[in-house]
């Protein structure tokens, strides 16, 4: 398979010249500088990696950049382009729901897809929805009241 | 007023120099005592715009010290939060810091900032005075402006960006807890925008015009020494260079030689470490994690203990920060850059300037604020890495580790076998007690209840894995074993496990305080019992503050589900409301780990619970309703709240399994019931 020579990336055709087989993370980290996205474990378990593929949630640490290609890519810096903070966002940001941040990204962006397909979803549907994502802060309960939060106010939008 | 006049009207700066002690423990670095300024420009610098610029040592690791820290500048010096700048963690422009460790920065470092900048407030107060012709008593500082009847000027108007000359007086005017305004509440984390919209740069996110990626060549076991390298497949690679350079301090279990490889991509730098072709001598390995309890005792120092006493084991632990350690390192005309996540940025810069042999005002290590660390970033092994390779390749070099070498090459909690004794008198008093630590350290070793004679001792002994500090150190096995055993000493004399701590607690008005706060808000007199269910409680005093905290488990077939945790705290005056409950939250969330899954297995010297896929953490799905309660202390000074509130939930938790099953659970971590490495 030849190198991906472009992909679409927060609404924007990026160049890009990168061996298919290598991982989503590092071409969005190391080729464009979009270092919002984070590594955790390199295996898929820990979600601080999480983009937005097509809308759809993807560890982009075990996603091959070929995968990705011709598809939209959602990475935390798009989420608010024009400076105005995403209904979620701002709902981590009133809950207090994090300490150090690592995970806030990929936690954000799982928080948005799953409001896409639940949007409003039970205690329960949050639990079971983001327990993928790790936050070793164990700021675990604020996000879940930061997702019930965003809910009753378009955070599905 | 001219530069000349301010600096007359100010007089004469005498510099005060205190000597700040180092707090140490295991595997601290190097460092030592170190001379800190007591002038206000150390601390403060008002700019000709206004703006405040404040200085520390102290890093922020999301713990909130940025927020507590600014909030006492905007406090004392009558100012918007948003308009103070804080500088931290960066050896070039920060006063010395032994280091962001201790829960020392709510004790040391947030009185040590409101003294400067109720010290410059003063000052301000005198410039406008002088400034104006009226009294001092007429000058009135608020909003960031000094006034005087009609007359108001800005901050940058009144300093005109000149340096704050003054030492500042052992008796500042500090705000009265009880009058504070913006201290006290829940002031917003500062920076968080930066974190939602993912615009801050971590350490691992730093890059500089030219960087190159390195990777080492870690040993397959610890001990192990490299025989043969073939490095011809890598070296032939495009734009690799392999580097072998020694360590003059070699690191436990890694050793001295230092062997990887620099490239211009992370993805390259990978392929070219595959393409090493390396022997080793191996090493047998000391023990394992099966073994490692009876191998302490083997191995230990200090007096024989009495016969009779009750044996419980900890785990060696792993922190896993979400950021795994990272550093880029810049040479420029002799002068080291290092920009790393560390909580001792000059316990690093000295490190660096040992290997290399320049002085330490020909290193600077910066800083930015990082992906956590639970006590387990207090060395610079991945600042040592870049700059060794930097050097050797003569650019910038970044060194990020990977979630396997974190979990392999970073160190550990310690394990600790823990032995107690003693009884209980038919009142309810203590006859006698006795504690004895193995390897994991004295935090919270001494009892806090009424004993007389009490024997505690720490025995040293030979650890076969890397070790250092952790989030309350042995506080988090020291509490448990004691909580536990409390337990079993209430139930032996029939008395309720709260009534029993609270006949014995009488010397300490404030941990009868925080354990009748939890007990209330729990509902402990009103607890049903119903079958699989059960209630415990643990109480202690850590790092300067109180905690108690109350647990209910369902316990189903040999699973734990812990249901309910209510911990109540209590560290002197409060600075920041919200953030003291995140952080008792948060302590509770991570101490269920220690408490009921994590555990490093080893064997023969390799690491077998290398990944996440091996070694499990508390999720989403693991939370129990969590509830805090904050005793408010105005008349107290703050004390540190990142560590003591860990060491509760894990003897609260065993108390209440025992409470369900009547099983004693004497191993961290409990899960699986029964089993583990718990055995001696």
């Amino acid at each position: 398979m030849p190198n991906i020579k472009e992909l679409d990336v927060n609404g924007t055709r990026r160049r890009i010249d990168a061996d298919p087989d290598r991982m989503l993370l590092s071409v969005l980290r190391d080729d464009l500088e979009l270092t919002g996205t984070k590594y955790g474990c390199g295996e898929g378990q820990c979600a601080a990696c999480t983009v937005l593929l097509d809308g759809q949630p993807v560890k982009s640490c075990i996603t091959r950049v070929g995968s990705a290609a011709g598809k939209r890519v959602l990475t935390i810096e798009g989420l608010a382009p024009a400076g105005q903070l995403h209904p979620v966002q701002q709902a981590f940001l009133n809950a207090d729901a994090m300490q150090c941040g690592w995970c806030t990204p990929g936690m954000i962006l799982g928080a948005v897809a799953l409001l896409k397909a639940t949007p409003n979803p039970t205690e329960a549907q949050i639990v079971s929805g983001m327990n993928g994502h790790i936050c070793r802060c164990g700021t675990y309960p604020r996000i879940v009241r930061a997702i019930q939060a965003a809910a009753g106010k378009g955070g599905a939008a | 007023m001219t530069r000349r006049d301010f600096l007359a009207a100010l007089g004469g700066g005498i510099t005060v120099l205190l000597v700040e002690d180092d707090i140490f423990a295991q595997e601290s670095g190097r460092g030592g005592a170190r001379q800190v300024s007591q002038e206000v420009s150390a601390w403060l610098h008002i700019g000709e715009d206004g703006v405040v610029k404040a200085y520390t040592g102290k890093v922020e690791v999301g713990q909130n010290a940025r927020t507590s820290l600014t909030a006492a500048v905007a406090e004392e010096l009558r100012v918007p939060v948003g308009s103070v700048q804080f500088v931290m963690g960066d050896t070039d422009q920060t006063p010395y810091d032994g280091g962001t460790v201790g829960s020392s920065t709510s004790p040391r470092m947030f009185p040590q900032i409101r003294n400067a900048a109720a010290t410059a407030r003063e000052m301000l107060v005198d410039v406008a005075a002088r400034k104006w012709g009226v009294d001092r008593a007429a000058v009135a500082i608020a909003n960031g402006k000094a006034t005087a009847g009609s007359r108001s000027a800005g901050f940058g108007e009144l300093t005109q960006g000149q340096k704050l000359v003054q030492t500042i007086p052992a008796n500042a005017a500090v705000t009265p807890a009880a009058q504070w305004k913006v201290a006290g509440t829940s002031v917003p984390k500062v920076a968080g925008r930066e974190i939602v919209t993912g615009a801050h740069k971590y350490p691992f996110d730093i890059a500089r015009p030219g960087m190159l990626h390195a990777k080492v060549l870690y040993p397959p076991q610890f001990g192990a020494k490299l025989a043969s390298l073939d490095k011809s497949a890598a070296e032939a690679m495009p734009g690799v260079k392999v580097v072998r350079e020694t360590l003059t301090s070699p690191r436990a279990g890694f050793g001295a030689e230092v062997v990887g490889v620099v490239a211009p991509d992370a993805d390259t730098a990978a392929k070219a470490l595959a393409a090493l072709r390396a022997e080793w001598t191996p090493e047998t390995g000391e023990s394992s994690s099966k073994d490692v309890f009876a191998y302490f005792k083997q191995n230990a120092s200090g007096l024989a203990t009495n016969g009779g006493l009750t044996a419980y084991t900890i785990a060696y632990i792993a922190h896993v920060p979400l950021e795994p350690r990272a550093a880029v390192a810049e040479w420029s005309g002799g002068k080291l850059t290092v920009w790393t996540g560390t909580q001792r940025p000059f316990g690093v810069r000295s490190e660096l300037a040992e290997q290399f042999k320049i002085s330490e005002e020909n290193v600077r290590v910066a800083m930015p604020d990082t992906g956590s660390g639970y006590g387990g970033k207090h060395n610079g092994d991945a600042a040592m890495e870049a700059a060794i390779f930097a050097k050797a390749v003569g650019q910038p070099v970044k060194r990020n580790w990977t979630r396997e070498e974190e979990m392999t090459w970073a160190y550990y909690r310690p394990g600790a076998l823990i032995e107690v004794g003693g009884k209980a008198n038919p009142d309810g008093s203590i006859a006698g007690w006795e504690q004895h630590n193995y390897n994991g350290g004295p935090s919270a070793l001494n009892t806090p209840y009424n004993v007389k004679g009490a024997r505690e001792q720490v025995h040293q002994t030979k650890t076969p894995l890397r070790q250092g500090s952790y989030r309350c150190l042995a506080g988090t096995g020291n509490n448990f074993a004691r909580e536990c055993y409390m337990d079993e000493l209430a139930h032996s004399v029939n008395l309720d496990p709260l009534e029993f701590r609270l006949r014995n607690a009488s010397n300490d008005d404030r941990l009868v305080a925080v354990i009748q706060a939890a007990a209330e808000k729990f509902g402990w007199k009103n607890r049903k019992k119903a079958a699989g269910r059960g209630f415990g409680m643990s109480a202690g005093f850590e790092k300067g503050g109180h905690v108690a905290t109350f647990a209910e488990v369902d316990v189903a077939a040999g699973a734990v589900k812990v249901v309910r945790v209510v911990e109540a705290f209590e560290c002197g005056a409060v600075i920041n409301p919200e953030h003291l409950r995140n952080q008792i939250e948060g302590a509770v969330a991570m101490g269920l780990g220690g408490a009921l899954y994590e555990r490093i297995d080893f064997a023969g010297g390799k690491i077998a619970t290398n990944r996440l896929s091996r070694y499990r953490v508390p999720r989403f799905a693991d939370m129990p309703a969590i509830e805090s309660v904050l005793v408010d202390r105005r008349d107290l000074p703050p004390a540190g709240a990142g560590e003591c509130p860990i060491m509760g939930v894990a003897p609260a938790v065993a108390n209440a399994i025992f409470d369900a099953t009547g099983q004693r659970v004497r191993s961290l971590p409990m899960l699986p019931l029964g089993g583990g490495a718990g055995a001696v």
